[in-house]
C-alpha cells in the first residue's frame, strides 16, 4: 500500500498540517476570549469574586468587549474549519472513538498513579479521548451560549434553549471554567511529555 | 471612593464615579491593551507589532465597525423582544449611569420642550402636554446592560416610529441622534428607530417617569443594550452623518443590538 511505503520512508505524521494550524489559531483565540471574557465578567460578576486585573485583557470594559468580539470571529471560523475537517477526514472517528467504559476506568486509574504512558502519540488513551471530546463539546456550548447572550432577541429561540438570558450567562461561564480547567491540565501534560508538544508543532 | 460634585452633572470624565472600578477610567484608558496576558501571550503568539497600542486599538475599532454592519444585517425589523408578566418586573429597578443617583439631572416639566431637528419636515419643539397626548402603549421587557446584568421593567409611551411619521422624518436617513439634559448622547440606526417596540417613554411601572429613570422622557429600545436607551432626552435629530455617542466615542460598540 502506498501509504505504508510512505510511512516507512519517513516518521509517521501524527498531526496533519490542518490540525496544527487550527490548534494554534484556536489557542490564540481561546486565550484572547478567556482574558477578555474575564474583563467583561468583572464588570458585573455572577459569583462572589472577580478576576485579578493583571490577568484580564483590554484594560477596561469597552476594551475587553472589543477584544472579545474581534477574537470571536477567529474562534468561530477556525472552529468550523476544524470541526468540518475533523468530521470529513474521519479523524474524530478514528482518534476519539470508541470510548469504552472499562478502558476509561483502567486509564483513569493509571493516570492517577502516574502510570499512563504515551508511547504512541498517534493513539489516544481513553482519558485523552474523553477530555478531547469533552473540550470540543465545551467549545460548541461556549459559542452557542455566547451567541445567546450577544443576541438574546434576534436568536431568542437559542437563548430560550439555555433557559433565558441570565442562565445562558451562567452556562457561558461554566463552559469557560471547563475549558480553562482543560487548558491547565493540557498545558501541564504537554510540558511533562515534550514530544507531544513537538508533534503539535512539526507534525511528527 | 472620591466623589466630585457638580451642580449640573455633565460629560466631565471626572464624573465617572460609580463605575470607576469596572468601566475603567480615563488615565488608565491607555492601559487598553496592557495586562499580563496581552503582552505575554499575545506578543508570543501574534507578533509584537499587533500589541502596539494605537495600531491594535485602530484594528479593533475597524472590527467593531464591521460588527456594526453584521448586527444591522442580523437585526429583524419585526423581530420582537420577548415580553413578560407584571410579576416578572425587577423591584427595585436598578439605577445606572456614570454619575450617582443624587447627581441625576432634574428637568423642569413645565418648561421642558423636546427639540426636534435634522431631516424632518416639522421642526418644532414639543412640550410635555403634547407629547403625553400621543397614543401610548406599555411594554414589559428586559433591559440588558453592557456590563452583563439584566432587569425587567415596565415602560409606557409612544412608538418612536409613529412620531417620526408624524413629524415627516426622512426615514431613509441613516441615524437618529438623541441628546440629553446632562450632556449624554447616543444615536441609533433608522431600522431600530422604526422598530415597533422602540418607544418614547413617559411612564415607568405605570407612574410618571421618576427622575432616576429619566424624567421627563426616556427612549426605550428593548433591542439594544441599556446605554443605547437614553434618559432625560431633550433633543432628537435625524441625520446621515454618523453622530457617535458618549460611550460609543470611548470604545463601546455603536450598534450594540440584542
Amino acid at each position: 500500500m502506498t501509504s505504508a511505503v510512505a510511512a516507512n520512508r519517513k516518521p509517521k505524521v501524527i498531526h496533519p498540517l490542518w490540525v496544527r494550524i487550527t490548534h494554534w489559531l484556536n489557542a490564540l483565540a481561546m486565550i484572547v476570549m478567556i482574558g477578555s471574557g474575564w474583563q467583561i465578567y468583572n464588570a458585573s460578576p455572577i459569583f462572589g469574586f472577580t478576576f485579578p486585573r493583571s490577568i484580564t485583557l483590554g484594560g477596561w470594559l469597552a476594551g475587553g468587549i472589543m477584544w472579545h468580539f474581534a477574537a470571536m470571529w477567529l474562534l468561530v471560523v477556525n472552529g468550523l474549519v476544524y470541526l468540518t475537517l475533523g468530521i470529513i477526514s474521519g479523524r474524530f472517528r478514528r482518534k476519539l472513538f470508541p470510548i469504552r467504559t472499562h478502558e476509561l476506568a483502567r486509564d483513569i486509574g493509571d493516570a492517577l498513579r502516574f502510570r499512563l504512558t504515551h508511547d504512541d502519540l498517534s493513539v489516544y488513551n481513553a482519558v485523552q479521548r474523553l477530555l478531547y471530546l469533552g473540550v470540543i463539546l465545551a467549545g460548541v456550548v461556549i459559542v452557542l451560549s455566547g451567541l445567546s447572550i450577544w443576541k438574546p432577541i434576534q436568536l431568542q429561540e437559542l437563548t430560550a434553549l439555555f433557559g433565558g438570558y441570565e442562565s445562558a450567562r451562567v452556562v457561558h461561564f461554566l463552559a469557560m471554567a471547563a475549558i480553562a480547567g482543560f487548558l491547565a491540565v493540557h498545558v501541564l501534560l504537554a510540558l511533562i511529555v515534550p514530544k507531544s508538544l513537538r508533534a503539535m508543532i512539526t507534525g511528527r | 471612593m472620591a466623589r466630585i460634585r457638580k451642580a449640573v452633572p455633565g460629560v466631565d470624565p471626572k464624573l465617572l464615579v460609580k463605575d470607576a472600578a469596572k468601566l475603567l477610567p480615563d488615565p488608565a484608558r491607555r492601559a487598553f491593551l496592557r495586562g499580563g496576558m496581552s503582552l505575554g501571550a499575545l506578543a508570543f503568539l501574534a507578533g509584537c507589532d499587533i500589541v502596539d497600542g494605537p495600531s491594535a486599538e485602530s484594528a479593533l475599532s475597524k472590527i467593531s465597525f464591521f460588527n456594526d454592519r453584521v448586527q444591522a444585517w442580523i437585526f429583524g425589523l419585526n423581530r420582537l423582544a420577548p415580553t413578560y408578566p407584571e410579576s416578572a418586573i425587577t423591584r427595585p429597578f436598578p439605577f445606572n449611569a456614570y454619575y450617582t443617583e443624587d447627581e441625576a439631572p432634574e428637568v423642569e416639566g413645565d418648561t421642558y420642550k423636546l427639540k426636534v431637528g435634522g431631516l424632518v419636515q416639522e421642526k418644532k419643539s414639543w412640550p410635555l402636554s403634547e407629547l403625553y397626548a400621543l397614543p401610548q402603549e406599555k411594554q414589559i421587557t428586559r433591559h440588558v446592560c453592557v456590563e452583563g446584568w439584566s432587569a425587567i421593567g415596565s415602560w409606557t409611551g409612544a412608538r418612536l416610529s409613529d412620531f417620526l411619521q408624524r413629524i415627516g422624518a426622512d426615514t431613509k436617513a441613516k441615524y437618529v441622534n438623541f441628546i440629553c439634559a446632562e450632556g449624554y448622547s447616543t444615536s441609533i440606526d433608522m431600522p431600530t428607530a422604526l422598530h415597533p417596540q422602540t418607544q418614547m417613554t413617559f411612564r415607568f411601572a405605570d407612574e410618571i417617569l421618576p427622575r432616576a429613570y429619566g424624567y421627563p422622557m426616556k427612549i426605550r429600545i428593548p433591542t439594544k443594550l441599556g446605554f443605547k436607551n437614553p434618559k432625560y432626552v431633550t433633543e432628537m435629530y435625524v441625520t446621515n452623518d454618523y453622530p457617535g455617542g458618549y460611550w460609543e466615542d470611548q470604545g463601546y460598540n455603536w450598534f450594540s443590538g440584542l
